[in-house]
């Protein structure tokens, strides 16, 4: 499933708000980047039962080229990361 | 940041109310929710993808009592990030 299928399939369930089927992109846009903005503040955005998304902090490490077997210093970085939440890790086993 | 402060963002953003606003966010989530229930991965590009894994039965122990016992096979949802989601995580845009 792609962004473009989930934005039809969107589209045909919200056609009582009478949106085209741009409108439903930039919505869907919008709510995707409002969220990696938030994490590249810093900040987490929590959908309760779906899950939340905030940042992890990887610390330095030396690591190997695995092709040339050269020690390469990795630098400290932050991730996104997803937790998924309850109603949703409960869902997809039923 | 909450699924309320997504709703004011796209009535900022879009101009529907912030009844539609809402309705549509709970459509959306609850649309993936249903994909990925079916085993379906979603992808959004730009974004990232949400992928349903199976996970085998193994043994595991109660980390309390010490006790062996059987996890279950199960499925779990892992996202991995897009490199563009990652360097702007890092870089902060």
């Amino acid at each position: 499933m792609t962004k473009s299928v989930l934005i039809e399939k969107i589209a045909e369930k919200v056609k009582d708000l009478n949106l085209t089927k741009k409108q439903t992109e930039v919505v869907i846009e919008t709510v995707f980047e409002s969220i990696k903005e938030a994490l590249a503040k810093g900040d987490k955005v929590e959908v309760r039962g779906f899950g939340n998304f905030r940042l992890r902090h990887r610390k330095f490490r030396k690591a190997r080229n695995p092709k040339t077997g050269e020690f390469v210093e990795v630098q400290p970085k932050k991730v996104p990361f997803f937790k998924v939440g309850k109603e949703l890790r409960e869902m997809i086993n039923k | 940041m909450t699924k309320a402060d997504l709703a004011d963002t796209i009535f900022e953003k879009v101009g529907l109310s912030k009844k539609e606003s809402m309705d549509i966010l709970e459509t959306l989530f609850d649309s993936m929710k249903a994909i990925l229930s079916e085993g379906e991965s979603i992808k959004i590009a730009g974004f990232g993808t949400f992928l349903v894994r199976k996970k085998k039965a193994r043994k595991g122990r109660n980390p309390k009592t010490g006790a062996e016992l059987q996890i279950t096979p199960r499925k779990v949802i892992t996202f991995k990030p897009s490199i563009q989601f990652k360097t702007a995580a890092d870089k902060g845009l």
